[in-house]
């Protein structure tokens, strides 16, 4: 299969086809993370660098994972280290990585678009792994891959996201995966974490957890990015937890075959309880180590084949 | 550039936006002004340009534009500016006043416009600043200013946030007879690089509503009531702040509008690809809002049309959407712009269509009217309106090549024309 | 030109000949494992494997390989194949691999799923089964257990029909 992108810039840019083309190139290399030796030489020689401008572990640790699985080199590059600091600009680093010869590039960064932007100007493929508040197309694909192993398929099922909507990329880029899967996708929220015209996107709104969250099949939890938000979006992580939070008492009245997602890292006692971590259907770790296995699928897929000329 | 002793431009097809009117006319043009306007004039001796399927129309005015003198002469100069203007058929043209320094005495005025003669490209109307360096707190020296040859004030770039430094502003220009220009931005929202809505939604931009435009608009045109004075609202860019002028003009209220060709040419659906030659300040709208911009030139609600022209380097644009300046280039692509979305489109005729860039800018400003009658100066230019063509950045004639036209079929162009005494050719007459 | 080079009935004989080739030669089938190469390896892994475990108490597991993700031409080949994955869900160690493939030619493949093979364990030995030889090696790898070898020019096209895979059995040589 030669895929139809060149690079994995967003969720939106892929087709329901692409989408469960590396759902299903995933579920290969899921079984190599099984084997005694957990590496394949599929892309011996090649070199990916991992470009943070903004801090994360998880997601740059299993793309490091994923590339060294597959026998790549990888180089982390990460925002307190770099040059940004001194006043690169971001065609400057785009400059030098080309002059430098990798094969691919996987960035977060923290304005929508910088993908975008190198995708533009280099020969190398360009993974976006998060541009501020717009997408997050791995994770995405990695809880789409999740739950398709616990659901069999997404189609008409109910999944209802839960927070920050407005400044979460993951949001953004599973809101549209599982509305390209065929999942029916409501989100819930204060009003001041819900988008504009978010309802456009083909999701309906709830602004009260209680109406909506024993309905669903699958609840999708957000972080409450502290990072990111102002005071002025609510009043209190007291009042978010009561009004928004997957607390103890709306656990123990929720269905226990409804599946709980969340992005990680979790703000444990505030968007959810400690006890979620226990509840049956808790995929957080499930959604870590096919993490790296749909990476490994989005690196095998992108850099994999020569160069047409 | 030569200089012609008697002209006679021949079985042109003459736009008088005064009279609403477009005649097969020739006209004759001597010592820098109309001579003779008439049917088969005869002018012996007299250059002769066979205007035969082209038409002839007062040179434009560019009410708001940025020509980046003082301060930013690698993006932009005054001459650089000036000629570009002229390619884009623009005679005269006003520079808002937020250089650095910001044109907020009478020696900056006096400054550009030495700097506008020096070049002797399209005539130069500074716009200077309401208030000292713009900074919105002190009147600035608004009266000297106009002496020096200032013909608005203006802080354009920002709003004027202190309610009561702004009427301050509208009431001391009533002395002077100025139209104070509001760039109307309500503070307080955070800067948004694109329009709040599905597309920002989508693209997870730091978005700014259209109601930071409009409220601001609303609270100026009820000062502009409430203190008598002339109040004209820059670059309208949403359906909010057309209805609000509909209705304070309504109410007899002394505003007057500009809106851009940007705006009834394209919609944020453009920042897809997050390229920075879209963003521009206030930002791309709905289609919604494209029409209602539409109707509000199409019923004179918006009286003028000017192309908030924006040069930047390349080395500005070349970086990320959130920072990157706002603002492109637009002298050059205004007039055929406004020709395929308002003439071809049936929303204005080709006279309304003139008059917004030629009477209706001279009215608000009190520059001399323009027309095609014996005695006005000959600033007029020459256009080719079945002329198809795309514009390419080795035609550009301005410092920067920051614009989203490129590779665009446009139709319309200007070939030519007339600044007094001086042709200019941009293309070769027929 | 393309004629047919073994029909059904030959195809049978010859994995009944391969059969027994392997017992006789492994003195009985304890300890076998068969791993076949995606994709008609596999099928043909499964006849070996079912055929000689007619009357024996012993069933002889048989695996799957995939060496998309091993081969040495992955950088110069145009499209980004896609890998099936492979399925091997047995201890190999110290086992006797049969590995199983419908056809060689270079030798290339085979180097793939012997690398491969590492990967999971350490096997007691490796042997090598095919259907078909059709020479022009490229590596220094020979088949222990041949069904036939056919002499072929370098751009002929040899191809192999399973049931399994497609419907019919069946072997024919195209000339170009």
């Amino acid at each position: 299969m030669k895929p139809r992108f060149k690079h994995l810039l967003g969720i939106e840019l892929l087709t329901r086809s692409d989408i469960i083309g590396i759902l299903d190139q995933t579920e290969s290399f899921l079984e190599v993370l099984k084997r005694p030796i957990p590496v394949v030489p599929a892309l011996r020689g090649k070199t990916i660098v991992n470009l943070f401008f903004e801090p994360s572990t998880r997601t740059a640790l299993s793309f490091s994972l994923a590339a060294s699985r597959l026998s790549a080199h990888c180089v982390n590059f990460s925002f307190p280290s770099s040059s940004v600091q001194k006043g690169e600009t971001l065609l400057d680093t785009a400059r030098n990585i080309e002059a430098m010869r990798v094969d691919g590039v996987v960035v977060r960064h923290s304005m929508p678009g910088a993908p975008h932007f190198l995708a533009r100007r280099l020969k190398a493929f360009v993974v976006n792994a998060g541009d501020g508040c717009h997408e997050h197309p791995t994770q995405a694909l990695l809880d789409a891959f999740t739950l398709r192993q616990h659901l069999g398929s997404l189609k008409g099922k109910r999944i209802l996201f839960v927070g920050d909507i407005a400044h979460s990329r993951v949001a953004r880029s599973n809101i549209i995966c599982f509305s390209k899967l065929g999942a029916r996708v409501a989100v819930c929220g204060p009003p001041t974490f819900l988008p504009t015209d978010i309802e456009k996107l083909g999701c309906e709104v709830f602004y009260r957890l209680d109406k909506i969250l024993y309905e669903v099949d699958v609840v999708n939890m957000l972080r409450v990015q502290n990072e990111r938000t102002d005071l002025s979006l609510f009043p209190s992580i007291r009042e978010y937890r009561a009004l928004y939070g997957l607390t103890r008492e709306r656990l123990s009245k929720l269905d226990k075959s409804v599946l709980v997602i969340h992005p990680g890292p979790v703000n444990w006692g505030v968007e959810m309880d400690f006890e979620i971590a226990e509840f049956p259907q808790t995929l957080i770790l499930n959604q870590v180590t096919n993490g790296v296995a749909v990476r490994m699928a989005v690196l095998y897929l992108l850099a994999g084949g020569h160069e047409e000329t | 550039m030569k200089k012609p002793e008697r002209v006679l431009l021949a079985g042109g097809r003459v736009v008088d936006p005064g009279n609403r009117r477009v005649r097969i006319w020739d006209v004759l043009i001597q010592d820098g002004r109309i001579a003779k306007v008439g049917k088969q004039l005869r002018a012996t001796g007299a250059q002769r340009i066979d205007c035969r399927g082209k038409h002839i129309a007062p040179g434009f005015i560019d009410m708001h534009c940025h020509l980046r003198e003082p301060g930013q002469e690698d993006a932009e100069t005054i001459a650089t500016g000036t000629k570009a203007a002229l390619a884009g058929g623009f005679t005269k043209v006003c520079p808002m006043p937020n250089t650095d320094p910001p044109i907020d005495s009478e020696a900056l005025v006096r400054f550009e416009l030495a700097r506008a003669k020096e070049a002797g490209f399209a005539r130069v109307y500074p716009i200077g600043s309401c208030t000292k360096a713009r900074a919105g707190k002190e009147l600035a020296e608004i009266g000297s200013m106009k002496q020096a040859g200032a013909v608005a004030v203006s802080d354009d770039g920002s709003w004027v946030d202190d309610p009561q430094v702004m009427r301050r502003v509208l009431e001391y220009c009533k002395a002077f007879d100025l139209p104070v220009i509001s760039h109307c931005e309500l503070t307080g929202f955070p800067y948004g690089v694109a329009n709040e809505g599905l597309v920002s939604t989508r693209l997870g931009l730091a978005a700014g509503p259209d109601v930071s435009e409009s409220a601001a608009a609303a609270r100026d045109i009820l000062l502009a009531e409430f203190t008598h004075a002339r109040l004209h609202i820059a670059h309208v860019s949403c359906a909010a702040t057309v209805s609000l002028i509909r209705w304070a003009k309504a109410r007899g209220v002394q505003v007057t509008a500009e809106t851009c060709p940007h705006y009834f040419t394209l919609t944020d659906a453009a920042l897809e690809t997050f390229d920075t030659n879209f963003k521009v300040n206030p930002p791309l709208r709905t289609d919604k809002d494209r029409q209602a911009v539409i109707d509000g030139l199409a019923d004179g609600t918006i009286d003028a049309i000017a192309t908030d022209h924006a040069p930047h380097t390349k080395s500005a644009k070349e970086v990320e959407f959130d920072i990157a300046p706002a603002g492109f280039i637009g002298f050059e692509t205004a007039f055929s712009l406004g020709y395929e979305q308002l003439v071809l489109a049936k929303k204005l005729s080709l006279a309304d269509y003139v008059s917004r860039m030629t009477t209706a800018p001279a009215r608000i400003l009190g520059l001399p009217m323009p027309c095609l009658q014996p005695g006005a100066d000959a600033d007029l230019v020459i256009l080719d309106l079945k002329a198809r063509w795309t514009w390419t950045r080795d035609q550009v004639f301005s410092r920067s090549q920051n614009s989203p036209f490129f590779g665009r079929q446009l139709h319309g162009r200007v070939i030519g024309g007339f600044l007094g005494h001086k042709q200019f050719w941009f293309l070769h007459p027929a | 030109m393309r004629q047919a080079v073994i029909d059904e009935q030959g195809l049978k004989t010859l994995v009944s000949q391969l059969a027994s080739d392997i017992s006789r030669r492994n003195r009985g089938v304890k300890n076998l494992v068969f791993v076949g190469i995606k994709r008609r390896g596999v099928p043909l892994a499964n006849r070996l494997a079912k055929e000689l475990s007619l009357n024996q108490k012993y069933r002889i597991p048989v695996g799957a390989i995939d060496i998309t993700l091993y081969r040495d031409d992955l950088q110069l080949v145009a499209e980004t194949p896609i890998c099936g994955g492979s399925e091997i869900d047995f201890d190999i160690n110290g086992r006797i691999i049969v590995l199983v493939d419908d056809l060689i030619y270079t030798g290339r493949t085979v180097r793939a799923a012997l690398t491969e093979l590492l990967d999971f364990g350490r096997p007691k030995s490796i042997q090598l089964a095919v259907l078909v030889d059709r020479g022009h090696r490229e590596l220094p790898i020979e088949p222990n257990f041949v069904g036939r070898t056919i002499k072929t020019r370098h751009d002929d096209l040899v191809d192999i029909y399973l049931v399994e895979e497609d419907g019919t059995d069946g072997v024919f040589l195209t000339r170009r």
